[in-house]
């Protein structure tokens, strides 16, 4: 598969994934779901320079370059609803190559019709874990 | 228990008056818990800006024509409506600033860079809202004097003694809330202010919670600064007052410069400012604000504030008992005298998860450490659900935050 295409094929498969539900109710069910599903974020990482703040809810961010090239993520959050967005923007940023990652258009947000998460009246830490994520894509590809 | 208050208040006929109350949120009619953060506008409000921006705009003080006249008439009759209301000696003690925040700001950077020294005290409450705290620690920074804060009990009234013992310091300033914004804690305002006196304090009283939900008696009270906003009492944003006793506003040297606040410019000769409250009341008003600020307390008044004050501790006592029904759930703020705010916790959630669920069910409640990271420190805790009334809020509509609870919580445990 071609690398530029990873993350935007991850994310079309989440809007597949979450064309099946038919109402809120059952797609927050789902992020839930996810969000419980997150393996736990190794204590040494769970530290406060990797905690991004927002007024609610607490996001943890860490990064790693593999061997490959290719940025490894790792996060949490204590809010559930968070953490599986979190989980999501993991799943489909993580592995990839830091230039794409720094160059990425995260669309599944709004096709899943939860872009609201990203404004910046949430306060909840994701908007900057999503800047935080291209800004270690843009370190890691800078250094490479 | 529902409509118990039906015979003196018809709840129904309040909600007519905010057309904001029909509107849908995520396909669900929009139930608005979020009143502390800023309350819904009744139609004489919004009618007023219409009104004025369509018939009589202009600027104010000093047009020599008749709109000019119009606007002034109006300006200055607000002015008269909240000195009436609030019950301040002279209308010239009624600064208009944009807020609450301002207004503390203001006295921050007149009165207290004017009066305190690196060895003065400054006496805050753990109850405070940042607005009450910020512009004091910067202040305190530039002078080098202290800040020093008064404990809270358990049940989130203030604590008497430490208030008491923390006075024998002599503070050159006292303030604290009339109303806490995430407790919903009614303090004594006015014991606390004579005891302030005695101690020889100068009293800022922060009655952005207070203003909307109780009856406010400057003079009564005897405190010499109180700051509230309009937007919290039925109001528009960006419009508020600082009330200052007269010879302290006389005696305070101006804050902003510009048009309006002078009395005369000069570059041979110094430059002379105005008397208050204009001194205070530099460049083009919020005459728009000002306007919509003094047809929402003539709307409060035309409803009766003992009267929304009465529903609204009935709503408090209902929410109270019913919240306490769901397993895990805990209030915070459980003081005796309490205005229409209930804050809570329930285990094994996240107030930001159950926030953006009851969302989806068309409830607005806020969630967060609500301004007050101090006092959320003190309890404990990183934040709470906080769901606020105001005269438009039903008792279904506090059943209706029980039920979408029980749905999130079953969702998220």
């Amino acid at each position: 598969m071609n690398r530029t295409n990873q993350v935007n094929s991850r994310q079309d498969e989440v809007i597949d994934e979450f064309d099946m539900f038919s109402d809120w109710m059952e797609k927050y069910e789902h992020i839930i779901e996810i969000g419980k599903d997150l393996p736990p974020m190794e204590e040494e990482d769970k530290v406060e320079e990797n905690l991004i703040k927002g007024c609610q809810s607490r996001v943890w961010l860490s990064a790693k370059l593999n061997s490959q090239g290719e940025v490894i993520f790792s996060a949490d959050s204590d809010a559930i609803i968070t953490k599986g967005l979190v989980a999501l923007m993991v799943h489909i940023l993580s592995g990839s190559k830091a230039s794409v990652i720094a160059a990425a258009d995260l669309y599944f947000l709004e096709k899943i019709g939860l872009h609201e998460h990203l404004s910046s009246t949430r306060s909840n830490g994701l908007a900057s874990m999503v800047k935080q994520m291209k800004m270690y894509g843009l370190v890691f590809s800078a250094r490479s | 228990m529902v409509g118990k208050d039906e015979n003196t208040y018809d709840v129904q006929e309040i909600r007519r008056e905010f057309p904001i109350l029909e509107r849908q949120v995520n396909g669900h009619p929009l139930i608005y818990l979020d009143s502390a953060a800023s309350s819904q506008k009744p139609r004489a409000v919004i009618e007023s800006q219409r009104e004025y921006l369509s018939h009589f705009h202009s600027n104010i003080h000093r047009g020599a024509h008749a709109l000019a006249t119009q606007a002034t008439e109006a300006f200055e009759g607000a002015r008269e409506i909240a000195r009436e209301y609030f019950n301040a000696s002279k209308s010239s003690e009624i600064v208009f600033t944009s807020g609450a925040t301002d207004s503390i700001n203001l006295v921050a950077g007149t009165w207290g860079r004017s009066n305190l020294k690196s060895d003065s005290t400054i006496l805050l409450t753990r109850l405070e809202h940042h607005s009450n705290i910020v512009p004091w620690q910067i202040l305190a920074t530039e002078i080098g004097c202290k800040i020093e804060v008064v404990d809270i009990l358990s049940d989130g009234s203030l604590d008497l003694s430490d208030f008491n013992e923390k006075l024998s310091l002599k503070p050159a300033l006292v303030c604290f809330s009339h109303v806490s914004n995430t407790l919903g804690t009614i303090n004594d305002v006015k014991t606390l202010t004579s005891l302030a006196h005695k101690a020889g304090s100068v009293v800022l009283i922060d009655g952005a919670q207070a203003a909307p939900h109780c009856q406010v008696d400057l003079q009564d009270l005897d405190c010499d600064f109180y700051a509230f906003s309009g937007h919290k009492m039925y109001g528009p944003t960006g419009i508020g007052v600082l009330y200052g006793k007269l010879d302290l506003l006389e005696s305070m040297p101006p804050w902003r410069g510009g048009g309006e606040m002078i009395s005369s410019v000069s570059f041979e000769e110094p430059t002379t400012f105005n008397i208050p409250p204009y001194k205070f009341e530099a460049g083009t008003p919020n005459i728009s604000g000002v306007i919509g600020l003094g047809q929402a307390i003539s709307w409060v008044k035309s409803i009766g504030v003992d009267k929304i004050a009465a529903h609204e501790l009935a709503l408090t006592e209902y929410a109270h008992k019913k919240l306490l029904t769901i397993e895990g759930l805990k209030i915070y703020g459980t003081a005796e005298h309490k205005a229409g705010v209930v804050s809570f916790l329930v285990d094994g959630t996240h107030p930001s998860d159950l926030g953006t669920l009851l969302d989806q069910l068309g409830i607005a409640v806020r969630t967060g450490s609500h301004c007050t990271e101090p006092l959320m420190k003190r309890l404990g805790v990183s934040g709470t659900v906080r769901a606020s009334f105001a005269a438009y809020t039903t008792f279904e509509e506090i059943d209706a935050l029980v039920a979408g609870l029980e749905r999130a919580i079953k969702m998220l445990r």
